[in-house]
């Protein structure tokens, strides 16, 4: 249906600008990189290896404790958000909106920064042990794991859940009450149906995300794929075991879209849009004693506890000249390469976008879909595959800063998208048509006409995606250059090594950076 | 027009910064940690005023990478952790002959016999354990003894590292493949606490995680020398054990490098007296030349040869073997 998208223009047999079908073209075929080389890479194998590989036991071991990783993290994270958008949603509540933005706020500590928290509460050195005199063991393996990925995760669920409940119609519960159906009905007949597609889809982000985490699964040293891949790249290299676990984990992905696809769609099928009067809020009462220890511990474990950690930390960082220094050269290292790729990827982003808002077809949409597999793949397959590329085929680009940047574009470009194709669509085609019939050609047009005012969109991507590679772990971590390191990587080696105090400031740059990233969003969803 | 001033100005400051990062006179691929590298890196530096750009990572992974990239590589030097992956490179015909001169001065068990890799420093296998929770009758005659079910969950080891690839490869050699995989499966079923590298092993010990560790010997000293309470202390097993074996660090110049000369110099200079003093008295190493002061958080390296087995350090080279026995293991 890319009719209902396609602007009110006469579809003359306007020809597309080649000049900017290239470049799209050129985009969408660079994403069949990565895929084509990791079963080039899978298939070096002859066919008995292969098959001794696939049905490894451990394959299984492996699927087994990511389903268990995906289905605790869903459970935590329901558990850290549903209850808490219903309150800010629907209860009367001094001070709404700033507990609603202090749900969001999580969004700006990556997984690895919550795992590192997580980890310095126990152990010999640990919080506990030293402010409390209280020993403890490390928090680790698989509930380290679950902790560390739900307190990040859970404000995208929160998020839907919230916007859900919203737009729910009041009319519906009001006259399921006076049809005599009481509380419990009404949210388990009503409400909770209602709000399922916005809980799928928050689930099918968080179990995406929890498939293609690295960070927080390899410092909590739980055997999930990714890491069990990042072992074998690192540790046993066997590069061709790693590209078929690659792919394993590529088709669990694929399966879980598939399975949102199939339970979501049709549901949606059967929900109108609402744009009915809100549900009048109730008064919790005495069930404050419940909800307020409950909101209480959501904001304390995870706001509270990585900023006392990290100051913990902080106050006990060696005393040592260079540190500063070294701090900013490697916040400069991730900038200098972060701003290349959001550039670069804005670039890009704006001929896919044009094309396929107004150049609607069977190719323009097979370009703009094709810049999902970027995003989809999971980071690490991704960069492993990069690495078979420049290995195989481009050895020029081989550890060179080149490699990372494009590795970043093409994981990002669907961000930099976002608002770049809003801008389009928002732009008034009229005045374009204006430009076609003073008889210029549709790159003109392009250039002078709907090229200026996408100034905004176009800032919006550059940042997103700025912000995303400035924080990013595992493509980082296997294309940096020799000798380069950025932010998330010292943290992450760091802390792997046991250093906490040393990673402690890397830690609070990164901090700072991701919290610009989610008062971006805040601004966003405030101006939608 | 803004956007091309922009992306001009971007350019030049990647331009800039990548420049800084990669202009290095040498290249060192270094299976070693960056804690006990990048202070005498540096060290080198201001004496020679060369740059030298280190790529960290483990002895496994690189001693593979550099089969991978071949004659392309873009590395000068490999550092590696342990004997077998020096071996496996050197078999693999990728090692450039080192001059003479670099190494005539140290005894025979620290040079490879084909002469292209050196050993830096010296190491013994150990057994960690924490002080609170193991008493010390408890330690084992044998590493073999670890299967028994009274270690059930209590035994960490690193799978990845390579100096513990480098002991399963000499366990290969003393005791035969089978018995070998017998042991990784025994252990595997014993429900090994599996950390990253040695470091993170002691500390497991010290955080509750596991009550015993195999790991190298220079890792607990430098706990213990931050803090003398930290609980954890090692120990060997009995003599002629395979768990006490003595391993060395090593270096080799790649033939495929365009440095070679400079490469020879930080060859050389590792071998040096103040090197060879930082890798005792900082790094907790043995030093592989007589002249340096020994370290008094050392055991006397008379005694920890006494408890060594008798191995040819060049007959480790089999990496392949062990990481496949490893596999079968479910180790990797």
């Amino acid at each position: 249906m890319t009719l209902a998208m396609a602007p009110p223009l006469p579809v003359k047999s306007r020809r597309i600008p080649w000049l900017l079908l290239i470049p799209a073209v050129l985009v969408a075929l660079s994403m069949l990189i990565p895929v084509v080389y990791l079963f080039l890479r899978a298939f070096q194998a002859d066919v008995d290896q292969a098959l001794a590989l696939v049905f490894r036991s451990r394959n299984l071991d492996l699927l087994f404790n990511t389903l268990k990783l995906a289905a605790g993290v869903l459970a935590v994270a329901t558990f850290l958000a549903l209850p808490l958008a219903w309150i800010v949603t629907r209860v009367r509540l001094v001070g709404q909106g700033f507990w609603t933005t202090l749900a969001i706020v999580p969004l700006a500590i990556p997984g690895y920064v919550m795992a590192y928290s997580l980890l310095s509460i126990g152990g010999h050195y640990g919080f506990m042990s030293r402010v409390f005199g209280i020993s403890m063991s490390n928090i680790q393996g698989y509930w380290g794991a679950v902790w560390a990925l739900a307190l990040y995760t859970f404000p995208y669920l929160f998020l839907n859940i919230r916007s859900a409940l919203q737009g729910l119609d009041a009319s519906l519960e009001e006259s399921a009450q006076s049809l005599g159906y009481g509380r419990f009905d009404i949210a388990t007949k009503i409400v909770i149906p209602q709000i399922l597609p916005a809980l799928m889809a928050g689930f099918l982000v968080i179990g995406l995300y929890v498939l293609g985490d690295f960070g927080a699964v390899a410092l909590m040293r739980y055997d999930a794929f990714s890491y069990a891949i990042y072992n074998q790249y690192a540790g046993a290299y066997d590069r061709i075991y790693a590209a078929w676990l690659s792919l394993m984990l590529l088709a669990l992905a694929l399966a879980f879209v598939l399975i949102d696809v199939l339970l979501v769609r049709r549901r949606l099928s059967s929900v109108g849009s609402s744009s009915g009067r809100q549900v009048s809020k109730v008064s919790l009462g005495r069930y404050w004693l419940i909800a307020g220890p409950y909101m209480a511990f959501v904001y304390l474990a995870s706001i509270a506890l990585p900023a006392a950690m990290l100051l913990y930390w902080m106050l006990q960082v060696p005393v040592e000249a260079g540190l500063l220094t070294r701090v900013s050269m490697t916040f400069l290292n991730s900038a200098g390469a972060a701003l290349p790729a959001a550039l670069l990827a804005a670039t890009l982003a704006i001929p896919i976008c044009y094309l396929s808002v107004r150049y609607p077809s069977r190719l323009t949409a097979l370009i703009e879909r094709s810049t999902y597999i970027g995003y989809s793949l999971p980071p690490l397959t991704l960069a492993l595959a990069m690495v078979f590329f420049a290995l195989q085929t481009a050895f020029f680009f081989y550890q060179t800063l080149g490699l990372l940047i494009v590795a970043w574009t093409m994981a990002t470009l669907v961000l930099a998208m976002g608002p770049i194709r809003s801008a389009i669509m928002q732009a008034r085609p009229n005045i374009e048509e204006a430009s076609y019939s003073l008889g210029y050609s549709g790159l003109q047009t392009f250039r002078f006409v709907l090229f200026p005012r996408l100034r905004r969109g176009t800032v919006a991507g550059i940042v997103l995606v700025f912000l995303f590679c400035m924080k990013e772990l595992p493509i980082t971590f296997l294309l940096s250059p020799t000798g380069f390191s950025t932010l998330a990587v010292s943290v992450f080696s760091r802390t792997a090594e046991g250093q906490m105090a040393e990673a402690a400031p890397f830690a609070v740059a990164i901090l700072l950076f991701s919290s610009l990233s989610v008062g971006m969003m805040l601004r966003q969803e405030k101006s939608q | 027009m803004l956007k091309k001033k922009w992306a001009a100005s971007i350019a030049l400051a990647t331009a800039m910064f990548g420049g800084a990062a990669m202009a290095a006179d040498i290249t060192l691929y270094s299976g070693r940690g960056e804690s006990f590298v990048q202070p005498i890196i540096e060290q080198f530096e201001r004496d020679t005023g060369l740059k030298v750009n280190v790529r960290y990572g483990g002895t496994p992974e690189l001693a593979l990478l550099i089969q991978e990239e071949g004659r392309r590589s873009p590395a000068d030097l490999f550092w590696g952790q342990d004997a077998g992956a020096m071996g496996a490179l050197a078999n693999a015909g990728l090692l450039a002959t080192l001059p003479e001169s670099l190494y005539n001065e140290l005894p025979d068990i620290y040079t490879s016999e084909t002469g292209q890799w050196v050993a830096t420093s010296g190491r013994a296998r150990v057994i960690a354990y924490s002080t609170t929770r193991v008493d010390e009758a408890e330690i084992p005659e044998s590493v073999f003894d670890l299967v028994r079910p009274e270690f059930k969950g209590r035994v960490a080891m690193p799978p990845t590292n390579g100096s513990f690839q480098s002991f399963v490869t000499a366990m290969r050699v003393m005791h035969g493949d089978e018995r070998t995989l017998e042991w990784l499966k025994g252990m595997a079923a014993n429900d090994i606490v599996t950390f990253r590298n040695n470091t993170t092993a002691v500390q497991g010990i010290a955080d509750g995680e596991a009550d015993f560790a195999l790991v190298n010997n220079y890792y607990l000293p430098r706990f213990v020398s931050a803090d003398a309470d930290y609980p954890v202390a090692q120990t060997f097993f009995a003599a002629g054990d395979v768990g006490n074996l003595v391993n060395v660090a090593g270096i080799a110049v790649l033939n495929s490098s365009r440095n070679q000369e400079n490469a020879q110099k930080l060859v050389g200079f590792l071998l040096q007296p103040s090197a060879q003093q930082y890798f005792t008295q900082e790094a907790n190493e043995y030093s592989v030349t007589p002249s340096a002061v020994s370290n008094p958080l050392l055991t006397d390296v008379n005694l920890v040869l006494e408890r060594a087995p008798q191995m040819d350090l060049d007959t480790l080279a089999d990496l392949e073997g062990t990481l496949r026995l490893m596999r079968e293991a479910g180790l990797l």
